[in-house]
C-alpha cells in the first residue's frame, strides 16, 4: 500500500496536463452556478485557462519525453509521438472553445456542460495518445467518445441533433465491443495489458497465425470506426450534419486525431511484427475511404456533410502513409495530422460563421456570393477549401506529397497513381462551393460578420495552414521528432 | 547596380506579388487606387525585368542569374531559380504581356475592381467573363490539374533515380540517365500536364470555352503567356531529359502537331463568335511550335521558340482587338460587324499589321517563326513541312476572311456608323505589339543569337556530331549513319539536307 502511494506520488507529474484539464472541467461544472445566462462566456475563458495550463504542463514534460518516461507501472509512457499529439488536441480545443462562443448564444444553449465535456473529452484523447495498457486505452477511448456523444446532441431541440447522436451512441457502443473483444483476444495470447509485453509476444508468433490476425481484424475494426474509414464510416455524415457545427469540427479533427494516435500506437508498437498480415486489409481500407469518400462527396448539398465524407477521404490518404510504413510515410501522416486539425476546422469556422438567428448557413446556398458579403471570410475558405483539395501552397499540398512520396519511395506506384487522380474528383467538389462563394448572386443580402472569437481562431488557422504550405520545413521537424518506434530513437 | 545578378530573377517574381499584397489593404471603394497600383506594379514587373537583356551572357551555355537557398531541406527542396535563352524569352514575353494586359482593362472592369486587379496580377480567370463562365473555369482547372497532378508522381519518380529536385543538375549529366522503360513512363507522365496546357489536338476543349468566358485580359495573358508553359515544358523537361522515349513517340507527338494545325485552322473558319476563332487559331498556331519542337533540328527548335513569342505577340494583339470591339458593341459576334474601317481607320490600319503578323506575312514576326520551324522540319522530312504550309494557307484564309466580314464592306449595322476610333490607351497597348511585330519580323538576329546555345545543347543530345565539320549539315537527330545531300545556300542559317533513314523508320 505504501509502495503503491509512493509510486503514485512520484509518477504523478506524468499526467499533469491531463489532471489540469480535469480540474479546469470540474471547475467549470462548479461555478457554472453562480453565473447568470449572460455570463456564461466566462466558462469559455475558464475552459482556455485549462487549456492553457495543460499545455504549460505538457511543456515541462518535455525533458521526460526525451526519454520515453514510463509511470503507473507501465499503464502510461510520456514520449514525443505523445507530445506531439497532445500539442495538436490541446490546439484544436482551444480553437473550437473560441468557435463555440457566439454559436452557442445565438443556438440559446449555452451550458458550462458544453466546455466541461470538450475538456473531458480532451483527457481521454491525451491518455489515447499516452496510454501504453490495453485497459487504459480502453478507458481513455471511451471517456472521449462518451464526452461526444453528449456534445453532438447538445442541441436538444434539434431532431437532428438528436438523431446523429443516438446514431453515434448505438454504432459506437457497437464498436466499442468489438474493440474490446479484440483487446481480450490479445489478453488471452499474451497474458498481459501492456503493450510491449503484447507486442514481444506477438513477434514470437508464426505469420498467418489465426489467433492474431483474428485480434488484428477486431481491433481494427474498433479503430476504423472511430476514425470513420470505410466501410465503418455510416454515422459519420449523419453526426457531422446534426451536431452543433463546432462540435461537428471537434469531431472531424480532435477524435480523429486521437483515434489515429490510438491506431498508430497499437500498429506500430503492438502490431508491428506481424505487418504481413494488416497491410493488405490495411491498402483496401484505404483505397474504399478515398474511393467512398471523394464519390459520395460530389453529390452532397449540405456543406457539413460534404466536408464528411471529405474527411473520409482524407483518412484514406492518411492510412497509405501507414501502408507505405517507411519513415517518411510515418512523417507524412504525423504532418497531414497536424496540419489537418487546422484546415479542416478552418473550413467548419466558416460554416460557423455563417450561422446567425434562423439560418443554419451549412447548406450550399448559404455560400452564394460570400465575396461580396464578406469578402474576408471567403478568401479565408477559399484558402482551406484549397488545403482540403491539395493545391500548393498550402498544407494541405505538403501533406499529400509526401504521401505520395513515401507510396513511390516503397514500390506503392500504383496506388500513387490511383491516389493522385482522386484528387481530381475533390477538386471538382471543392470548387463548387469556391464557384458558389465568387460566382453566384447572393441569395440573401445579410452580411456574416466574424465575431472576436472567431478571427483570433481563424487568424491562427490560416497562418498555419499556409505557413504549413510555404515553409514547411519546421512541421516536418516536428513530425520527425514525434516518429515512434520502429523509426524513432 | 542596385541588384545584385543573383536577386533580379526573384525581383521579378515577386513584384507582382507585393503589388497584390498591398492592393489587398487598399479599401474597395478606391476604384482609381486600384487602377492605378495595379498598372504601376505591372510596369514595375516590366521595368525590373530589363535588366535582364542587356546583363544576360549570349556565349553562356548554363543557367544565368542563378540563386539558390534552401527550403526544405527535409525533402531536400530548394528555391533554385536561372534562366538560360528560351526561359529569357519567356520571362520578357511575360512581363511585357502582364503589362500590357492589366494597361488594357482600365475601362473594360466595370465591376469588382479591386480583386480583379488582385488576380491579374496572382493571373488567372474567372468572374469577369461572361454567362457560362463557372463551367468554363472548371473545366479549366481541372483540365490542367489533371495533368499536373500525373506530372508531380512523374517528377517524384525523377527524384528517386537522381535524389535531386535540380533540373540543372539533372539536364548537365549527359548520358541519359533514365533506362529507356522508365523513359516511357515520365514521357507520358509530363505529356499530359504540357499537352494540356499547349493544348494539343485532342486536349484542346478546353481552350475555347476558357477564352471565350474569360475578360480580355485573361486571354491575352492565357494565350501568350500560359500556354507556353506547355511548350516550354517539352523543351525544358521531355525532349532533354527522356531523348530515348522523345525518339521512339516523336511520330505521334508530330502527327498530334499536324492535326492540331489543320484541325484548327478548319474550325476556325466555321466560327462566328470571333473571340472563338482566335482560340482555335491558338491550337492551330501551338501547333506549329510544337511540330517545331519534335523536328528536334535547330531550326526547328528555335523557330519553335521563336513562334511561341509571337504567338504571344500576335495573338495577344488579336485579342485586344477583340477587346476594343467588344468594349464598343458588348458583343463579340461577326456578323453584327462589318465595314468597321470607315468609322474607324486608325483601328482598321492596326487590325490589319496584326492579322498580317499572325498569318506570317513576310516582314513582320509570324514569317520568321512559321518559316523556320517549316525549315527545320522540311530537314527532316518534306511531308510534315507540306502539312504545315497548308496551315500557313489556312491561317491566312481564316483571318483574312475574318478581316474582311468585321472591317471591309458597307455598314449594315446602324449602330457600328459612329463607333469611336482608338483612344491613346489603345493605341499605346496595340502599337508596343505592332513593333515588336515589326522588330522580330526584320531583325530577328538577336532572338536566334540568345537561343543558339540553349538549342545546341538539346540538338547535341540527340545527335552529338551535328555540329562537327564532317557533317555540318547533318538532318538526323540520333540518325544512324545515312545518305546526306548538303546543298547550302549563301545564308548560313539555311543549310537543307533530305531526310536520314532513321526517323523515318519511326515515322511510319
Amino acid at each position: 500500500m505504501q509502495g503503491l502511494l509512493q509510486s503514485t506520488l512520484r509518477d504523478s507529474p506524468l499526467i499533469m496536463p491531463e489532471v489540469m484539464l480535469a480540474f479546469f472541467g470540474l471547475a467549470i461544472l462548479l461555478t457554472d452556478f453562480l453565473l447568470e445566462p449572460k455570463q456564461k462566456a466566462w466558462n469559455a475563458l475558464t475552459a482556455s485557462l485549462g487549456v492553457i495550463f495543460s499545455a504549460l504542463a505538457l511543456w515541462l514534460l518535455k525533458p521526460l519525453a526525451a526519454i520515453s518516461a514510463e509511470g503507473f507501472h507501465g499503464a502510461i509512457v510520456v514520449d514525443p509521438f505523445f507530445m506531439l499529439f497532445g500539442f495538436i488536441f490541446l490546439a484544436a480545443t482551444l480553437l473550437v472553445i473560441f468557435l463555440s462562443v457566439r454559436y452557442l448564444e445565438l443556438e440559446d444553449e449555452h451550458h458550462g456542460e458544453y466546455y466541461a465535456l470538450m475538456l473531458f473529452s480532451t483527457v481521454g484523447m491525451m491518455f489515447l495518445a499516452c496510454g501504453n495498457d490495453l485497459v487504459t486505452l480502453f478507458i481513455a477511448l471511451e471517456t472521449m467518445a462518451i464526452s461526444f456523444y453528449v456534445l453532438s446532441g447538445f442541441l436538444r431541440r434539434d431532431r437532428r441533433s438528436n438523431e446523429g447522436a443516438l446514431k453515434y451512441v448505438l454504432l459506437g457502443a457497437f464498436s466499442s465491443g468489438i474493440l474490446a473483444y479484440g483487446f481480450s483476444l490479445l489478453y488471452g495470447i499474451s497474458g498481459s495489458t501492456n503493450l510491449n509485453t503484447i507486442a514481444t509476444v506477438l513477434a514470437q508468433r508464426p505469420h498467418g497465425d489465426l489467433m492474431v490476425v483474428i485480434a488484428v481484424m477486431t481491433v481494427s475494426a474498433g479503430v476504423f470506426f472511430k476514425i470513420a474509414a470505410v466501410p465503418f464510416h455510416q454515422w459519420a455524415p449523419d453526426v457531422y450534419e446534426g451536431a452543433p457545427t463546432p462540435i461537428t469540427a471537434y469531431v472531424s479533427v480532435a477524435s480523429k486525431t486521437a483515434s489515429f494516435a490510438l491506431l498508430l500506437r497499437l500498429y506500430l508498437g503492438v502490431f508491428w511484427p506481424v505487418r504481413m498480415d494488416w497491410t493488405a486489409l490495411l491498402t483496401a481500407v484505404a483505397i474504399l475511404s478515398m474511393t467512398v469518400g471523394n464519390l459520395a462527396a460530389i453529390t452532397q448539398t449540405n456543406i457539413k456533410r460534404l466536408l464528411a465524407y471529405s474527411s473520409i477521404s482524407h483518412v484514406g490518404y492518411i492510412l497509405l502513409g501507414l501502408v507505405a510504413g517507411n519513415e517518411r510515410g510515418l512523417q507524412a501522416m504525423m504532418f497531414y495530422l497536424l496540419t489537418y486539425a487546422f484546415f479542416n476546422t478552418g473550413a467548419f469556422a466558416i460554416v460557423i460563421v455563417l450561422r446567425r438567428k434562423g439560418v443554419i448557413g451549412d447548406e450550399m446556398e448559404d455560400l452564394n456570393g460570400l465575396s461580396q458579403r464578406n469578402p474576408a471570410a471567403a478568401i479565408l475558405m477559399l484558402i482551406f477549401l484549397l488545403s482540403l483539395a491539395g493545391v500548393p501552397p498550402t498544407a494541405g499540398f505538403v501533406g499529400k506529397l509526401l504521401i505520395f512520396w513515401a507510396l513511390i519511395e516503397t514500390g506503392h506506384t500504383k496506388l500513387a497513381v490511383l491516389a493522385v487522380l482522386y484528387i481530381l474528383p475533390a477538386v471538382y467538389y471543392y470548387f463548387r462551393m469556391i464557384a458558389a462563394m465568387w460566382s453566384r448572386e447572393a441569395t440573401d443580402q445579410v452580411r456574416p460578420r466574424i465575431s472576436m472569437g472567431q478571427a483570433v481562431a481563424l487568424a491562427a488557422m490560416v497562418l498555419v495552414t499556409l505557413a504549413a504550405g510555404v515553409y514547411p520545413e519546421p512541421f516536418l521537424r516536428l513530425a520527425t521528432y514525434s516518429l515512434l518506434t520502429p523509426f524513432g530513437r | 547596380m542596385l541588384f545584385s545578378d543573383n536577386h533580379i530573377l526573384s525581383t521579378i517574381l515577386f513584384t507582382p506579388l507585393v503589388g497584390a499584397i498591398l492592393m489587398l489593404v487598399i479599401p474597395r471603394q478606391n476604384t482609381n487606387a486600384h487602377r492605378w497600383m495595379g498598372n504601376l506594379f505591372g510596369f514595375l514587373g516590366f521595368a525590373v525585368s530589363l535588366p535582364l537583356v542587356w546583363r544576360f551572357k549570349f556565349g553562356e551555355t548554363d543557367f544565368q542569374f542563378r540563386q539558390t537557398l534552401d527550403w526544405i531541406p527535409s525533402i531536400n527542396a530548394h528555391y533554385s531559380i536561372g534562366i538560360d535563352g528560351i526561359s529569357l524569352l519567356m520571362v520578357m514575353l511575360t512581363t511585357i504581356l502582364g503589362a500590357i494586359a492589366i494597361l488594357s482593362s482600365w475601362s473594360a472592369i466595370q465591376k469588382r475592381e479591386k480583386e480583379y486587379y488582385i488576380l491579374l496580377l496572382l493571373l488567372q480567370t474567372g468572374v469577369w467573363g461572361s454567362d457560362r463562365r463557372l463551367y468554363a473555369a472548371i473545366k479549366f482547372f481541372l483540365y490542367t490539374l489533371a495533368g499536373s497532378v500525373v506530372m508531380l508522381l512523374a517528377i517524384l519518380a525523377i527524384y528517386f533515380r537522381t535524389n535531386t529536385f535540380d533540373i540543372r543538375e539533372i539536364l548537365l549529366s549527359h548520358n541519359p540517365i533514365f533506362s529507356p522503360q522508365l523513359q516511357t513512363w515520365l514521357f507520358w507522365g509530363f505529356f499530359f500536364a504540357f499537352a494540356i496546357k499547349v493544348p494539343m489536338f485532342p486536349f484542346h476543349t478546353w481552350l475555347p470555352d476558357a477564352h471565350t468566358e474569360a475578360p480580355t485580359a485573361g486571354s491575352v495573358i492565357l494565350a501568350g503567356v500560359l500556354l507556353k508553359m506547355g511548350t516550354y515544358g517539352f523543351l525544358r523537361f521531355s525532349v532533354p531529359m527522356f531523348p530515348d522515349a522523345t525518339m521512339r513517340f516523336r511520330w505521334i507527338m508530330i502527327v498530334l502537331s499536324i492535326i492540331g494545325i489543320v484541325y484548327g485552322a478548319l474550325v476556325c473558319m466555321m466560327q462566328k463568335d470571333m473571340k472563338k476563332l482566335i482560340a482555335y487559331s491558338s491550337v492551330s498556331h501551338m501547333g506549329f511550335c510544337t511540330l517545331g519542337i519534335f523536328a528536334l533540328t535547330p531550326l526547328g527548335l528555335s523557330g519553335s521558340i521563336i513562334q511561341q513569342v509571337n504567338h504571344g505577340i500576335s495573338t495577344g494583339a488579336l485579342f485586344l482587338v477583340v477587346g476594343v470591339l467588344y468594349e464598343r458593341r458588348h458583343t463579340r459576334l461577326i456578323s453584327e460587324f462589318g465595314g468597321l474601317s470607315t468609322p474607324m481607320p486608325n483601328f482598321a490600319a492596326a487590325y490589319l499589321i496584326i492579322t498580317l503578323s499572325s498569318l506570317g506575312m513576310p516582314l513582320l514576326n509570324g514569317f520568321v517563326g512559321e518559316f523556320t520551324i517549316l525549315r527545320g522540319v522540311f530537314e527532316v522530312r518534306w511531308q510534315w513541312a507540306a502539312w504545315g504550309v497548308l496551315g500557313v494557307v489556312l491561317g491566312a484564309a481564316y483571318l483574312l476572311w475574318l478581316y474582311q466580314r468585321v472591317m471591309f464592306g458597307n455598314i449594315t449595322n446602324p449602330l457600328n456608323e459612329h463607333l469611336p476610333d482608338l483612344n491613346g490607351r489603345e493605341f499605346f497597348t496595340l502599337g508596343t505589339l505592332i513593333i515588336l511585330a515589326f522588330w522580330i519580323g526584320i531583325y530577328p538576329a538577336p532572338l536566334f543569337n540568345v537561343l543558339d546555345k540553349p538549342v545546341k545543347q538539346i540538338v547535341l543530345r540527340y545527335d552529338p556530331n551535328y555540329y562537327t565539320p564532317q557533317s555540318t549539315a547533318s538532318a538526323a537527330p540520333a540518325g544512324g549513319a545515312s545518305i546526306q545531300i548538303v546543298v547550302t545556300d549563301k545564308a548560313p542559317a539555311m543549310k537543307m539536307s533530305t531526310p536520314a533513314a532513321a526517323p523515318q523508320k519511326d515515322s511510319k
